[in-house]
């Protein structure tokens, strides 16, 4: 995947000074993304998924200090792209994003067509010049949404859609420039059931039709093996494990991902959960984030992080039994 | 659906036709503003001992009818027996005294509990205004339940914000168990929470029901978590029950077509039947001001018919789910069901 990869993070390590000290989000994390695929970022709330993903678009929090590590996208290292250039160039043209809240990100003062028109005008290509050319291309990715009379949603303010409309409004205004990505921040958690599903579907087909490719941010192991082509778990800041979705829910191998599986009612549902509690930024154990709280933890566990391990193609796991294991392999 | 229950299967509470308005108001020289009816003649019965589902999706009225059994809502019509003694018909704070045995407990923890306020001054509100203990059995009572939700006694000094998701809900448990319910209402008790966290507040709960004789409503749009919890379903759309019954009948042959929908479009770890466009309820709920006329489920759903704009179905039975001696068992209130289930016995 590495030598088509749109997308590839490379041991990103990122802390944000707060007033208690300095918190430790991510901590070595890798990931790759090819085009046109739909990576899930799975992992409960504060393991940095939605920290990752700010970082991908460049908006990190202001105080955040970017200790080492790489983002590659469509070849060049976004990281060593200044913020300006990234507005220009890149964020909302190459990159589009689906927040989780639309309300949040919609303007309540504004029409729709006040606020998604602009961004036409600020990021699209050459070719969508005069402002009927944009109209046009506004309505008809409105249409492509399902959006009832995108004539008259252009004239309606925010609060006159429901939550599945507005989230339809959000993935129109991040395909309004024919994005490479769409960086997607749990965009259906806020929805019931049955409109998700609606969601999830346009945006396989989206993708599908416009050869787009998404890094989907969740805590939902259902919704990623609805949608996901690939999956990323991570834990307290750090990629645990990686690979194809089927594969990776089919026979996880990292004891997180295990752990965190089980505890879902499709599963057997373990009633315990996981004993322990996710440690905190601000004083994350040594090596490997999980080892205070896995059955199989040995001294050496707490000391060093264990390296990603190739189990296959595509397929990477980071603890000290995956790597044991290759070892033992001829 | 409780018409008939026998006097021996005496139900904890049951509510009779319960139709509750919400807003509406008369303006000088401006339209009328409709009232919504969130709750659309509803009867149900908890039987004491059991865990009853209620589920739906938002705006279907689930809440309300949770805040209307608890009272802090008053019915515009029906009926509601608390241990065979009618308690409906009051004002919100006649109907609390009266409906002491039933509590709540709220949907997000965190705002359902001051900030400035210790754990132990929290706990102890309840407590205080009961009256009925001085400050020492109060200590007493406060440790011993802070121990059966797994908290230890340092909580008591503790504030909210030192507190996670996890802990939050525990308190809140423990703050209403401390008034010694006997029917407790759970709204959405696992919202907002991770996996592994939901997974041990689950437990919690239905352990607290096994060692305290508890009877529970638990209202949720997860039907994973009702499926775990719940002994009898009931599920809602735009304020009517459209089916009830036992959770094994239901999830066996789920018979109106909202609940197949609901059933269909949860999110599956096992993915097979992926992308499949036939489980896509089309649309949104219409309007609650403006109801569609006969079944509301009409406009979004997949097999509905010209006769379905005529009538509102009733609750029928299917004839299922009588085995543990529920009187009505397995009910919808769909006027094909007998179609759609022979067409295909599951949902996609």
């Amino acid at each position: 995947m590495s030598g088509t990869a749109l997308l590839e993070v490379k041991s990103l390590r990122l802390s944000v000074r707060t007033d208690e000290g300095i918190a430790q989000i991510l901590d070595h994390v890798e990931l790759q993304l090819a085009r046109g695929h739909i990576l899930g970022v799975v992992g409960e709330s504060g393991c940095g998924k939605s920290t990752l993903a700010r970082a991908v678009l460049g908006i990190m929090p202001s105080r955040a200090v970017l200790e080492s590590g790489e983002i590659h996208f469509e070849g060049e290292d976004l990281l060593g792209v200044s913020d300006r250039e990234m507005t220009r160039r890149i964020r909302g043209r190459r990159i589009g994003f689906i927040p989780q809240d639309p309300y949040l990100a919609l303007n309540p003062v504004f029409k729709i067509g006040a606020q998604l028109l602009p961004m036409l005008r600020w990021h699209a290509s050459a070719d969508l010049r005069s402002e009927a050319d944009r109209r046009r291309r506004v309505l008809s990715l409105l249409r492509r949404v399902q959006i009832p009379e995108p004539e008259l949603a252009l004239e309606r303010y925010p609060h006159q859609f429901s939550g599945g409309q507005r989230q339809r409004l959000m993935i129109a205004g991040a395909l309004a420039c024919s994005p490479a990505l769409v960086v997607a921040d749990e965009p259906t958690t806020a929805l019931d059931v049955t409109t998700q599903l609606q969601i999830l579907t346009l945006l396989r087909s989206l993708t599908e039709e416009f050869g787009i490719a998404m890094l989907f941010v969740t805590h939902d192991l259902g919704v990623v093996a609805e949608l996901c082509d690939a999956i990323t778990v991570m834990y307290a800041g750090q990629t645990v494990e990686t690979g194809r979705t089927d594969e990776v829910l089919a026979a996880p191998q990292h004891p997180y991902t295990q752990a965190l599986l089980a505890c879902h009612p499709d599963r057997s549902g373990a009633l315990g959960g996981i004993q322990g509690l996710v440690p905190s930024p601000l004083a994350p154990p040594p090596g490997c984030r999980f080892s205070p709280r896995c059955d199989y933890a040995l001294a050496q566990c707490s000391t060093r992080i264990p390296r990603l391990v190739k189990e296959a193609p595509g397929r990477f796991v980071s603890c000290r039994l995956a790597d044991e294991r290759q070892r033992e392999r001829p | 659906m409780t018409a008939g229950i026998p006097k021996t299967a005496s139900p904890a509470l049951e509510a009779r036709d319960l139709v509750v308005r919400l807003g509406g108001k008369r303006r000088l020289l401006r339209p009328l503003v409709l009232p919504v009816q969130a709750v659309a003649g509803v009867s149900l019965s908890l039987r004491p001992g059991e865990s009853l589902g209620l589920v739906g999706e938002s705006g279907c009225g689930k809440t309300t009818l949770g805040r209307t059994l608890l009272g802090i809502q008053r019915e515009s019509a029906g009926k509601i027996e608390l241990y065979g003694t009618v308690v409906s018909g009051v004002a919100p704070a006649i109907a609390r005294r009266k409906r002491r045995a039933v509590q709540y407990v709220h949907q997000d923890a965190g705002a359902a509990l001051d900030p400035w306020w210790s754990i132990g001054r929290t706990l102890e509100e309840g407590l205080v205004i009961l009256g009925r203990d001085d400050a020492q059995v109060r200590r007493g009572k406060i440790e011993a339940m802070l121990s059966a939700v797994g908290l230890d006694r340092s909580f008591k000094s503790r504030y909210v914000h030192e507190l996670s998701g996890g802990q939050l809900r525990r308190v809140v448990l423990a703050r209403i168990l401390l008034l010694e319910p006997r029917i407790v209402i759970l709204d959405e008790p696992t919202a907002g929470l991770d996996l592994s966290v939901q997974a041990t507040v689950l437990s919690l709960i239905a352990d607290l029901k096994a060692r305290l004789g508890l009877t529970y409503l638990l209202i949720s749009h997860d039907l994973a978590v009702i499926k775990r919890m719940c002994d009898r379903i009931a599920v809602m759309y735009l304020g009517r029950i459209v089916e009830s019954g036992p959770t094994s009948a239901i999830f066996a042959m789920p018979s109106h077509p909202y609940t197949r929908a609901l059933l269909a479009a949860a999110p599956r770890l096992e993915a097979e039947g992926r992308h499949r466009h036939d489980r896509l309820l089309k649309g949104e709920p219409p309007n609650p001001r403006s109801l569609p006329s006969g079944c509301a489920f009409r406009t979004r759903c997949p097999h509905a018919a010209p006769s379905c704009a005529e009538s509102l179905p009733a609750l029928e039975p299917t004839g299922r789910g009588r085995e543990d001696g529920d009187q009505h068992g397995h009910e919808v209130a769909c006027g094909r069901w007998r179609e759609i289930v022979q067409a295909s016995p599951l949902p996609a």
